[in-house]
């Protein structure tokens, strides 16, 4: 359960790249992220429900590039893709958390939404705006870094190309038999 | 379909445990350790009308690719039925369109919970790897198949490639020491565990069920273990193939002549990660009160609690087994006054095994409203969700707050003897305590 949810007010020496960051509790799930309700919806749309049980008014204040900050186990529950899609729609850069549920990980991943393990979450939760390197494994926050544990290369791979679907894109591309140039 | 069962590379089988071995075997591999990323070949991908279909096809058109293996796919029908609305009815009828369209032959449409239907259909059998796409996957892990629960783009990639990247997982060995008690249950077993060790105590590990109290276990129980893994966060919840497995693969059509069921467990000197020992003697029934499956108690710490729901149902709350277990409590009584004691069978086979046997007579006879063989409230898909003023107990596997309906009614989780006491009674009550 959601122990705590608050929303910092963005601070005016955030970096422009740093994100506004929202702190959340320790398991949140994909039915608080994706609710059953309105899993019929296109993902665009049942974005605007995103935490709306928990976080009324979540959906329509994010904005791209904030950073979301949890606890243990976040993402537990269901493997629906849509709970870190209707992130990823929302622009949510990066979700930061102390554990994350093994699907959902897998998930956010292959749509290309940065998930990050740091155990000093609650450090970045405090801070009003972040940064997070997933690659390099630090998180800038307000009056310092954080160490996050760096997401693997073969993982790295996947997010830079935007997920798996643009992976298997390049990679049936490249496995095509080569047609011949244009005049 | 591969005609031959698989076998485990015999070469180097010593010091590995069961999850090793299947993930081997996948991997084309002799021997895999722990932590290594490996590719696994899938024997088998299983996915719904939710997260099947409708999601994969507008990604399969964009790579302009087809699924690798028709025969490799089984699809079922079961978050979205029975259709209440246009939406669910397209949703249905796009499953059955690509179907056709794609040759699928192993469709099951309205025949129940697709992680009942697999096994019960014959499509598992011990050695496999298997992906679904859900996370109640683990379940097919009562088979001895390493099988679990993947999002659909990553079900896009195993229907473009055939193929899936696993980091080997360590192993969390659960043993019961002994045959559990009378009136507690595998539901019980796993409420205590995900008590106890947190609803992320599995931490994306295999998790393998053992000891005697597992051998003694029927098969729909060994199922509800693997099951309810995933609410205690394992990637799988494996158990070792026995003469048990093999019968039920029997009554399931399979052919076991070929089934090397001795060879899938774990050697004796393989190294697990975590040892956890339950002491059979000394498990009560449990209660999961709102809104998670950790927040568990022995029965006594929430009697008394009142409830005006009691809800049967789910692939891990009402297979036959589930359903005999109610009899067993209802068998000639009468649900409380105000309490609406609902029953969603997990499969039509079940079902009407159930009603052959009397099971489900008795389950009407004592005042059960029969719901349809699907997922149900269990998901919270449907229109048929809690209103805002229901207390329920429910033999389902999740109590988030919304799940089942309104993020105002309130689920406790429990076996299906303690659902059934509960009926009789209004209040959480300890089946031990019902005649």
């Amino acid at each position: 359960m959601t122990q705590r949810m608050t929303q910092h007010a963005a601070g005016s020496a955030a970096p422009r790249t740093a994100g506004r960051v929202w702190a959340l509790g320790h398991d949140v799930d994909t039915d608080q992220l994706a609710p059953g309700r309105h899993m019929k919806l296109p993902v665009p749309e049942l974005a605007r429900h995103c935490l709306e049980d928990f976080l009324p008014g979540f959906a329509a204040q994010v904005a791209p590039g904030d950073v979301l900050v949890a606890g243990r186990n976040f993402g537990c529950g269901s493997s629906r893709e849509q709970a870190p899609a209707a992130l990823h729609a929302l622009g949510v850069a990066a979700v930061v958390a102390e554990s994350f549920a093994g699907l959902f990980y897998r998930n956010a991943i292959n749509l290309g939404l940065p998930v990050v393990v740091c155990s000093d979450a609650a450090r970045v939760a405090a801070s009003p705006w972040a940064r997070v390197d997933a690659e390099g494994g630090t998180i800038e926050i307000e009056g310092g870094h954080v160490a996050c544990e760096p997401i693997p290369a073969f993982l790295m791979d996947l997010l830079r190309a935007g997920g798996l679907l643009p992976h298997l894109k390049a990679r049936l591309a490249a496995s095509a038999p080569k047609t011949q140039e244009p005049s | 379909m591969a005609a031959q069962s698989p076998s485990p590379a015999r070469a180097c089988a010593r010091g590995q445990t069961l999850a090793q071995k299947l993930v081997a075997r996948a991997a084309g591999r002799a021997v895999v350790t722990p932590g290594e990323i490996v590719t696994c070949r899938v024997d088998l991908a299983m996915f719904h009308d939710s997260s099947g279909p409708r999601r994969l096809a507008p990604m399969l058109r964009e790579l302009g690719a087809k699924p690798w293996d028709p025969e490799r796919i089984v699809v079922i029908t079961d978050h979205y039925v029975p259709a209440d609305d246009d939406d669910s009815r397209a949703i249905l009828r796009f499953t059955r369109d690509w179907v056709r369209e794609h040759g699928i032959a192993r469709f099951h449409d309205g025949e129940g919970i697709c992680h009942v239907v697999l096994p019960q259909k014959g499509h598992l059998r011990p050695g496999m790897f298997v992906v679904g796409g859900d996370s109640h996957s683990p379940t097919g892990g009562a088979f001895g198949a390493y099988m679990f629960g993947i999002g659909a783009t990553e079900m896009l990639g195993v229907l473009v490639t055939g193929e899936i990247w696993l980091r080997v997982p360590q192993t969390l060995r659960i043993e019961i020491d002994a045959p559990l008690p009378d009136r507690v249950v595998a539901k019980d077993v796993m409420l205590h565990l995900i008590g106890t060790m947190g609803s992320d105590g599995g931490r994306y590990r295999a998790v393998e069920y053992a000891g005697a109290g597992i051998d003694a276990l029927p098969m729909q129980e060994r199922m509800t273990l693997s099951n309810m893994t995933a609410e205690l966060g394992g990637q799988t919840g494996l158990i070792a193939s026995d003469h048990v497995t093999l019968a039920a693969l029997r009554e399931a059509g399979v052919d076991v002549s070929s089934i090397d069921a001795s060879s899938w467990r774990s050697d004796v000197d393989a190294d697990v990660d975590e040892r956890v020992v339950l002491d059979a003697a000394a498990l009560a029934p449990m209660v999961a009160a709102p809104h998670s499956p950790a927040n568990a108690h022995p029965v006594g710490a929430l009697a008394g609690e009142r409830i005006n729901v009691a809800y049967i149902g789910a692939c891990t709350g009402a297979k036959l087994a589930d359903l005999r277990m109610a009899a067993a409590v209802l068998r000639g009584g009468r649900v409380a006054p105000g309490v609406d004691l609902q029953v969603a069978p997990a499969s039509v086979q079940d079902q009407q095994a159930a009603e052959r046997e009397g099971t489900l007579g008795v389950l009407l006879a004592a005042g059960a409203r029969l719901l349809p063989t699907a997922c149900g409230a269990c998901a919270g898909y449907g229109s048929h969700r809690f209103g805002p003023d229901v207390r329920a107990i429910a033999t389902t596997a999740r109590n988030f707050r919304g799940r089942m309906g309104d993020a105002g009614s309130e689920v406790f989780l429990a076996s299906p003897y303690t659902v059934a006491a509960s009926a009789l009674t209004g209040r959480v009550t300890d089946p031990r305590e019902i005649a």
